[in-house]
């Protein structure tokens, strides 16, 4: 009998949504790890057992990232640390971002994103992780700068099937990519504009809030900008805006369906100075040909004046079938939808402001 | 000489529940000295007192007596035989 597992990331700690493989009806667990602002969370299904992630900071003890082998009940670290800059990279973890486990024919790899900007590199399953130093010393590093919420790799996107490549994305700094297994790492931001530069075009320093693709077309990229919505059909060479019939080309998540290359997901806000929903309502704006029209989805959503933001990481799907998808809000609220979109049902309403979600049918 | 490591309650179950650590210390150790030793018992616990730099983390304030440590020489304040520390989280986290 398979099971639903669901990661509701929030200011103040983690909840745990539990379904069956319908994912129509989920009950709620938590908070664990309180106090905790949980920025990361992963679910890695490719061993014999699904193991957990979650990436916390306290404000007062620091960051740490955990995982778990029993769907959340309790959650381990190792003594000496999961993850922290060794001492002549001069810097300290503020935050863990992402944690991305790799592809199945990486078994054991587990991407991690933090702040300050740094991709991690964990081949133990997720217990350790260590610095990739080709993009910790790449020359751009002292010009990436730092969006509000901090100088940081929110998104990393392993390349299915080739384990030298993996490409990232940072704020602000834009998208950077590797095809040597991360020795070295080159801009990938044409097309992207940043509309906070003199030179609105630059070779890198765009603020990329969130990259997707599709695992069976990997070298078709979707990125929700600060300000622009793009696809890349070459791996981020070359981006062009697939903004037209959006109400708003601002927000922060953009997500592809799970079995369908072709359709993507995003939230849009009104824009950079004024981040609520536009027209005050909860909408998620999908496309099924790729970007080139969308239509709003509404059903199941709050049908009352809505002003709470989607976050970058709390848009998400699972890998069931039908493929699921996940929204949380800035308001504590999530919602999941198992008919990829067409209707939604509420999880969890008054939680603290969700910073992410994850999900997966075990 | 020994020096106490009192400790508050969010911060017990990384040093196996205690309310204290005794450490022990050659000479008149510093603060950052008696961490040492305690990274040794209990790693856990100095990562949450400490950044990987080794800086005390903003919000910890550690004192002797009813002095804040950052008060006299941070980290390397000298501590005496008997000497106790009392970790307090400041008021911070939204």
């Amino acid at each position: 009998m398979s099971e639903a597992v669901l990661l509701i990331g929030t200011k103040k700690g983690l909840w745990i949504g539990r379904s069956d493989a319908e994912r129509r009806k989920w009950t709620l667990e938590g908070p664990q790890f309180e106090m905790q602002g949980v920025y990361s969370v992963g679910v890695d299904t490719r061993g014999e057992r699904p193991r957990l992630f979650a990436g916390g900071t306290s404000e007062h003890w620091g960051p740490a990232v955990f995982h778990s082998d029993d769907l959340g009940r309790t959650w381990d670290e190792p003594p000496e640390g999961s993850i922290g800059f060794p001492k002549d990279a001069e810097a300290s973890l503020e935050r863990v971002w992402q944690i991305q486990p790799a592809p199945a024919e990486q078994p054991g790899v587990v991407y991690a994103g933090a702040q300050p900007s740094s991709l991690w590199k964990s081949t133990d399953g997720g217990v350790t992780f260590d610095l990739v130093r080709g993009l910790w010393d790449h020359p751009h590093r002292k010009d990436w700068g730092a969006g509000f919420g901090g100088q940081a790799i929110h998104t990393v996107l392993p390349h299915p099937t080739d384990p030298g490549k993996v490409s990232v994305a940072m704020s602000t700094g834009g998208v950077y990519r590797t095809d040597d297994g991360g020795e070295t790492w080159e801009p990938a931001n044409q097309g992207i504009k940043a509309s906070f530069f003199p030179d609105p075009y630059p070779e890198f320093g765009q603020c990329v809030h969130k990259l997707a693709s599709h695992p069976d077309v990997p070298e078709r990229m979707f990125a929700q900008n600060h300000h622009g919505v793009y696809r890349s059909d070459d791996s981020g060479t070359i981006w062009k805006s697939i903004a037209d019939g959006l109400p708003s080309d601002f927000g922060f998540p953009i997500v592809v369906h799970p079995h369908e290359p072709e359709t993507v997901y995003v939230f849009p806000l009104i824009a950079d100075g004024n981040r609520i929903p536009t027209d005050a309502t909860c909408r998620v704006y999908r496309s099924r040909d790729a970007g080139s029209t969308w239509e709003p989805l509404t059903n199941g959503l709050p049908q009352v004046p809505s002003y709470a933001p989607v976050l970058r990481d709390a848009l998400c799907t699972d890998q069931g079938s039908p493929g699921g998808i996940y929204l949380g809000t800035r308001d504590g609220c999530v919602y999941a939808s198992a008919d990829a979109g067409d209707t939604w049902t509420e999880v969890a309403r008054h939680l603290p402001d969700v910073l992410t979600v994850r999900a997966a049918v075990i | 000489m020994a020096v106490v490591v009192k400790l508050p309650t969010v911060l017990r179950p990384f040093a196996g529940g205690a309310e204290q650590v005794d450490v022990a210390a050659a000479g008149e150790p510093t603060v950052g000295a008696v961490f040492a030793e305690l990274e040794r018992k209990h790693p856990a616990l100095r990562r949450r007192l400490t950044d990987e730099q080794g800086v005390l983390r903003r919000h910890v304030n550690v004192f002797l007596g009813d002095d804040n440590v950052r008060d006299l020489d941070g980290l390397e304040t000298r501590l005496s035989d008997g000497a106790e520390l009392l970790i307090l989280p400041s008021v911070a986290g939204g």
